[in-house]
Order: C-alpha cells, then sequence, then structure tokens
C-alpha cells in the first residue's frame, strides 16, 4: 500500500472499544481513512459498525482507545464539535427534518457556515441577505448534483425513500466535511437506484475532495467503490484490506456464510 | 425593484405572513374608526389592550411551543414578571417622562428585559429536560414567580427602591410611593397602557418571530424539534437554539404583561395564574402551532367569545367548553378537512360555472 503513503490520513482510530453495561460492543478497533479514499466498514447483523459510527460522531462516548480527526483527537469533543472539525453523517433509519422543507434542510447544514446575529437577522441588515442569498445558492447547487431541484419546496418528509436518502447526504455535505460518513446509504434501494448511488458517492469524493466511510450491505456497492474494507464481526476487526483481499479471505466467508 | 417587494409579499413563502399583518393592521383601523365615531361598547373598549397583550403573549408562546416543540407551561409567570417590571418603572419614571407614550415603550422594554432574564435563568436547568418533564417544571417555576411576586413589598423614593418580604421594613421618605404591596400587588397604577401601542407591538412581536423564523436561528429551532440528533450531527447546538426560543418567548411575555399590567390601576400578582397559561397555551393550540395567522385569530375570538356570551349567563363556561372541544374535534379531524376541501372545491366549480354562464 505504498501509493497510501503520500495521503494524509483523515480519521486515525486508534484502540477503540466500548462496553455497554458488561457488554463488549467494539474492542480493539484500529483504521486509518485517508484523504479521498473510499473505505468500507462490513461485517454481519450486530457486529458493531453502527457504533463505531456512534463513537465517531460522539453520539457515544468510548471507553478505551483514541480517535483523531484531521490530526485532532477528539476525546473531549461532543457531536457538534466533531461536525466543526469535519466528520459529517447520515444515519440508518432516515433522520431528517420531516416538517422542513427540501432546501431548508439543506440550508440548516450550512449552519455554521453563517456568521449574522439573530439580532441581525430579526433587523434584517444587509449581511443577513447576503448570507441568506448565498447560502440559498450553495443549497440549490447541492441539490441539482442530488437530483432534487426541482423537488426544492416540498416537505421532506412527502419525499420518496430514495430521495430522503439522497437528501441526508446532501445535507451532511452542505456542512462542507472532510470526512463523510454514510450508514446503509443503499438500505431499502433498488439495483437501479443503487447504480446511480455509486456514481454519486464516486462524484461526491471526487467533485469535494473528501474522504468517504461508508456501512453497506449491498456487497456489489461495496466491492465495487471501495478502495479499502475492514470486516467487523462481534466487534472485533476480522481483516482489513481490498476488496479483492476481503472477498478471498477465509475468515471472512466463513463469518458470513458459515461454516 | 419596488414591484418585486410587492411580489415578494405575495408569493407562497410569505403569503401567511402578509395576511397576518394585514389582519392586524386592517382590524387597528376598523375599531380606531368605530371607536371615533361612538359605535364601540365600553366593554369592547375595555378589552382591547388585554387583548393586544394576551395576543403578544400567545405569539411569544408559539415561538416556543409550535417552532420549538417545547411545552411550556410557565408563560403567565414571565407575562406577572413583565408586568411588574413594566408597572415599577412606570411607577419610578413617572416624574421624569412625563410623556406616557415614551414611558409606557420604557416599560414595555423594562419588562421585556426583566423577562429575558427570568428566562434564561430558568432555561438553565429546564432545558436539560424534554417533553412532559420539562412542561411541568415550567408549571411550577410560573407558581413560584406567582408566589414570590406575592411576598414582595417595594417602594420608591427620592433615595431610590426599598424592598423587602416584610410589609412593615419598608421604610419611605415623605413624597415615597409604594409600587408593590406584596399580596395586594400593584395599586395606583398610571393606566398608560393604549391600544395603538399595542397594536404596534404585536406587529414587533410579529416581526421579531418571523424575521427569526425565517433566518439561520429559526431553521436550527425547527431542526431541533425535528431530529435532535440530527440537528446536533450537522454541527447544531440544541441547548442554545432552544435557549434562544425560550428567552425570546419568555420576553415577548413580559412585554405582553407590561402592556396588561399598565391597563389597570390595580393588578393583583394572582391575576397571573396556572388559568393564564392554559388560556395562552388554548389560543396557541387552537390557532394552530407554528402558524402565526391562527394564533392572533384564535386569541382574538377565545378572548371575545365569553363575553359575546355574557347573556348566557349561568351557562357562559360550559358553552364556551363545548366551542372549545368543537373547533378542536373540527380542525383534528381527518373527515371533516376531507369535506372541507370538497365543499371548496364545489364552491369554486360553481363560481366558475356562473362565471362562466355570464
Amino acid at each position: 500500500m505504498s501509493e497510501m503513503n503520500n495521503r494524509t490520513p483523515v480519521l486515525k482510530v486508534r484502540d477503540l472499544g466500548i462496553d455497554f453495561g458488561g457488554l463488549t460492543a467494539v474492542n480493539e478497533l484500529n483504521m486509518t481513512v485517508y484523504d479521498r479514499e473510499i473505505y468500507g466498514l462490513i461485517g454481519p447483523n450486530g457486529a458493531g459498525k453502527t457504533t463505531v459510527f456512534n463513537m465517531l460522531t460522539k453520539v457515544y462516548t468510548p471507553t478505551r482507545g483514541t480517535i483523531e480527526l484531521c490530526g485532532v483527537n477528539t476525546e473531549k469533543m461532543n457531536t457538534v464539535d466533531v461536525n466543526k472539525l469535519g466528520a459529517a453523517r447520515t444515519f440508518q433509519n432516515i433522520r431528517l427534518f420531516m416538517k422542513l422543507s427540501v432546501l431548508d434542510n439543506v440550508k440548516t447544514g450550512m449552519h455554521n457556515k453563517i456568521t449574522y446575529s439573530p439580532l441581525e437577522a430579526v433587523l434584517r441588515t444587509k449581511k443577513y441577505y447576503a448570507q441568506e442569498k448565498e447560502v440559498d445558492e450553495k443549497a440549490r447547487e447541492l441539490l441539482k448534483i442530488f437530483d432534487l431541484q426541482d423537488s426544492a419546496d416540498l416537505i421532506a418528509g412527502n419525499l420518496p425513500y430514495g430521495a430522503q436518502r439522497r437528501l441526508e447526504i446532501a445535507r451532511a455535505l452542505a456542512t462542507e466535511p472532510k470526512l463523510l460518513l454514510l450508514d446503509e446509504p443503499a438500505a431499502g434501494m433498488n439495483p437501479q437506484e443503487t447504480a446511480e448511488l455509486m456514481d454519486v458517492i464516486r462524484f461526491v469524493r471526487d467533485h469535494f475532495g473528501i474522504a468517504i466511510l461508508l456501512i453497506e450491505h449491498d456487497m456489489k456497492l461495496v466491492m465495487g467503490i471501495c478502495e479499502r474494507i475492514t470486516v467487523l464481526n462481534y466487534g472485533m476487526k476480522l481483516a482489513e484490506g481490498t476488496p479483492e483481499e476481503i472477498q478471498a479471505d477465509p475468515q471472512v466467508v466463513k463469518a458470513y456464510l458459515g461454516e | 425593484m419596488k414591484k418585486n417587494i410587492f411580489a415578494s409579499m405575495f408569493d407562497q413563502k410569505h403569503r401567511s405572513r402578509t395576511v397576518t399583518y394585514l389582519i392586524v393592521i386592517v382590524s387597528y383601523i376598523v375599531l380606531e374608526i368605530l371607536m371615533k365615531t361612538g359605535n364601540l361598547s365600553s366593554l369592547f373598549t375595555s378589552l382591547l389592550v388585554p387583548v393586544c397583550a394576551y395576543i403578544v403573549a400567545a405569539i411569544g408562546l408559539n415561538l416556543n411551543v409550535g417552532f420549538s416543540g417545547e411545552l411550556n407551561l410557565g408563560q403567565a409567570g414571565f407575562m406577572s414578571v413583565g408586568a411588574f417590571t413594566g408597572i415599577c418603572v412606570s411607577g419610578a419614571l413617572g416624574g421624569l417622562i412625563p410623556n406616557t407614550v415614551v414611558r409606557l415603550l420604557a416599560s414595555l422594554i423594562a419588562g421585556a428585559l426583566m423577562a429575558a432574564v427570568f428566562g434564561y435563568l430558568i432555561g438553565v436547568p429546564v432545558l436539560k429536560l424534554q417533553g412532559d418533564y420539562l412542561a411541568i417544571v415550567t408549571l411550577a417555576f410560573g407558581q413560584i414567580i406567582k408566589s414570590v411576586i406575592t411576598n414582595i413589598y417595594l417602594g420608591f423614593d427620592g433615595t431610590g427602591f426599598h424592598m423587602s418580604f416584610v410589609d412593615n421594613k419598608v421604610k419611605l421618605e415623605p413624597g415615597g410611593k409604594m409600587l408593590l404591596n406584596g399580596p395586594m400587588g400593584a395599586t395606583g397604577t398610571d393606566r398608560i397602557a393604549t391600544f395603538t401601542v399595542g397594536v404596534l407591538l404585536i406587529l414587533a412581536a410579529l416581526v421579531i418571530v418571523y424575521n427569526l423564523i425565517y433566518s439561520r436561528s429559526g431553521r436550527a429551532i425547527m431542526a431541533a424539534r425535528d431530529n435532535r440528533i440530527a440537528a446536533e450531527s450537522i454541527g447544531i447546538s440544541v441547548s442554545k437554539t432552544k435557549m434562544l426560543a425560550f428567552v425570546v418567548s419568555a420576553s415577548l411575555a413580559g412585554a405582553a404583561g407590561a402592556l396588561f399590567g399598565l391597563n389597570y390601576s390595580t393588578l393583583l400578582p394572582n391575576k397571573f395564574d396556572f388559568n393564564m397559561s392554559i388560556l395562552v397555551l388554548v389560543y396557541v393550540v387552537l390557532g394552530g402551532l407554528g402558524n402565526m395567522t391562527g394564533t392572533v385569530t384564535a386569541t382574538v375570538i377565545l378572548v371575545l367569545l365569553p363575553e359575546l356570551l355574557r347573556s348566557l349567563q349561568d351557562y357562559r363556561m360550559l358553552i364556551y367548553a363545548v366551542i372549545l372541544i368543537s373547533i378542536m374535534l373540527i380542525s383534528n379531524n381527518e373527515n371533516m378537512k376531507v369535506t372541507a376541501e370538497r365543499l371548496k372545491k364545489k364552491l369554486s366549480r360553481k363560481n366558475l360555472k356562473e362565471a362562466g354562464n355570464e
């Protein structure tokens, strides 16, 4: 993996672990995601994949180990700080702002890019108009990328399922992250939609120049776009490597198919 | 450019906002004309300022309950803080500012600021809670504020304010004035509140809430309501946004309270009890959560209704309750909504046909 050496790491996870009461959900996880890399996190149900995401975004506080995001240790940070530092995520069970419009959902993602104060908003200063105009344009651009420009004024809750998933990615990208965490982006999509999603994910990586870490059960998608993969089983790392190496790994096959 | 502004006033997004402003302004003009020509009964005239106060308090509460999604049962407490602060400021400034309008504005601002301070202090512990727990604690704070004000004795003389929790401890110089008399509340207040200032306050409250809602803060407030975890994941500090909504809501209640208080020469602290909190909440809920036009119209109707039903005497509150329940059932019934839609379509088609025949 010599080509990785001249890339900078965006995410460094060292000996990460978390206990819930007496249950060890994740243990001794080591992982490094490099700049502009598409990285897959796979494993059977209950392996702890989403738990890892929740630790990375500080929804859960890890019991052991360190997480370094963009070279900064996130130990003392909360979810909001982690996002400001450069990690944005989507959720396995879609978490949109269902009563807001599609456009406003993306605009909420730009919350920390806007600098006018609530008072300036009430007084409708020039700064308010200038920044709102900029936010509006940027949000519409993002919607265009995800083919949602025609639904901009719809209520997010009324969008079809696949569109909601795409909107969630657009909202995460609006925070201008350096690392995008996608939790089962293709869940519930048909093969046609999944194929389109693969193109979108590649486009996002190239267009925004960011790293993407994704959890996915759809092996066609994982093997098709991920450069490297980590396999989790019972909270422990089972294997790590390129798609070819993972597919050839007897332990992985055993974990997925049984003996 | 002028045409653009006019067009944007009536586009889809801003239509309801423009309608609300228009309703308020048109009703003001109509009522003023009725009053000037002597066509308004003294009962209605006496209700004008309280209605304005209730509307402002309800607008504030709608920000809290409708947009922020936190059930606040202590709005009367904040109104009470604003009312007695406003009365004290007006009483103390009586000699300094003879112009009643300026004094009224100063009192409203003082009431709003004091209520905002209380809102912040109460918000720190309260906003750590969610749902029913938050509602119960705000209810408790409303009661605490009432009890505290019931026990404050405050006097004002040449040397400044004198406060005590025991009646006989307040010693005033000659020419001094008691502003708060414990359970007797405020007595001998200058009745400086006017309908015009009340309407201006409504407009100001609408501008504040609408402008806040269509901005970064408003989006964050609604995002935190719709999905707390997702809001935090995109860098919105939920506790800060909830606090903003809570404090703005409290300060609007404070201004409303000050307007309310300065409309009566005597005001008892007991006036701002749990019933009033619930009443304001009823205005908001029946008007529709997050619907300002609804809040304004529901408040007007529900304040006037008991007065209009006065001729029914003993059955008044019974009928009032039945009407409330009916409105709730009708506005939330899916069948009713569908029927209403159908009626609307039928009517519009009929109109079209008739127009075609002509």
